[in-house]
């Protein structure tokens, strides 16, 4: 399992998209490395539970989607992403 | 006259164009010679006479109608295949599990069985998992092989795993007050000794390599430290 925090729902200047959540892995800095966590499920507050579709931006940041939307108030908290559905 | 074999028989009347032959009409009822065969009958053409209908047998009207008329569900045809195995993964690879209670722990794949399942194990002896299925989503498939030729997997399948029918407990006025006897599965021996027969091929195997039998003890595990989409399974 690897760790990462939440950040902030996908979002414009001026309107939020809550559904998706912007989720920073620890350890990953560019949008290649993302690829790897790309079809990896999340686990978020042990409830939660979500896919990687795809990275956000150049850094390494990944947009993540979850059954339900995350709750604001677990915004910087810790998220954990698993290793399957493995692909190698 | 019986019709002869059209093998190698070409029409005696070729096309102009399409559609048009060469010859008219009473020129191919010479060509054909049915003059002759008219004059071989009499006069006439001969005929034949219809082939007699094979008797059919009356029908039964049936006995019994449905009320209503019943629709018949469609026949389903679907087969199930299992599914398609990475190219990563043959027989002998060393697996890593990634969930479930054996998670972390570096395995031998065996076989995939016929619902898909990968047939996996520990072996027993070197890190505690036994003859088990997995699904193919839940691994990570390193380069290091095992020689399993000496291994006969023959007797494995799907139904090998399967819970036995539990059954149906009669209802009685004592049960109610006995003490609920909790029943421990207990593993029958004759899987045990399944087990043993596989590993003891595979152990043999795995203590030719130096250093396998502790690589498959030791657990993988990540830390934000290890970079794993670095990580390189496959060479």
């Amino acid at each position: 399992m690897v760790k990462g925090h939440q950040g902030e729902g996908v979002r414009s200047k001026s309107n939020q998209y809550p559904n998706t959540s912007l989720i920073h892995i620890e350890g990953v800095n560019t949008k290649e490395e993302v690829s790897w966590y790309c079809g990896k499920q999340w686990i978020a507050l042990l409830l939660h539970l979500g896919q990687v579709p795809r990275p956000h931006g150049n850094s390494g940041v990944v947009r993540a989607k979850f059954k339900s939307n995350l709750p604001p108030k677990s915004m910087g908290d810790r998220v954990r992403v698993v290793m399957y559905p493995g692909n190698i | 006259m019986a019709p002869k074999a059209a093998t190698g028989r070409t029409s005696r009347n070729p096309d102009l164009i399409r559609g048009v032959g060469k010859f008219s009409r009473s020129k191919m009822y010479h060509k054909r010679g049915l003059w002759a065969i008219k004059a071989k009958n009499g006069g006439v053409f001969p005929k034949h006479d219809p082939k007699p209908a094979a008797a059919e047998t009356p029908a039964k009207p049936p006995k019994f109608y449905p009320a209503d008329d019943v629709k018949k569900p469609l026949a389903n045809k679907r087969k199930h295949k299992p599914t398609k195995l990475r190219a990563s993964i043959t027989p002998g690879t060393v697996l890593i599990l990634l969930a479930g209670r054996f998670m972390g722990k570096r395995v031998v794949f065996l076989k995939q069985l016929t619902s898909g399942l990968l047939l996996v194990t520990g072996p027993f002896k070197v890190n505690g998992v036994p003859l088990r299925r997995v699904n193919q989503s839940y691994v990570i498939a390193t380069s290091t092989k095992v020689d399993i030729s000496g291994v006969d997997l023959g007797k494995f399948d799907d139904q090998y795993f399967e819970k036995e029918a539990e059954k149906k407990k009669k209802k009685g006025e004592g049960e109610f007050f006995e003490a609920e006897k909790e029943e421990k599965k207990v593993l029958p021996d004759d899987k045990k000794d399944d087990q043993k027969t596989v590993d003891a091929q595979l152990i043999k195997s795995i203590e030719a390599v130096l250093d396998l039998k502790t690589y498959l003890s030791a657990r993988f595990y990540s830390e934000p430290q290890f970079f794993i989409s670095k990580f390189c399974f496959m060479e």
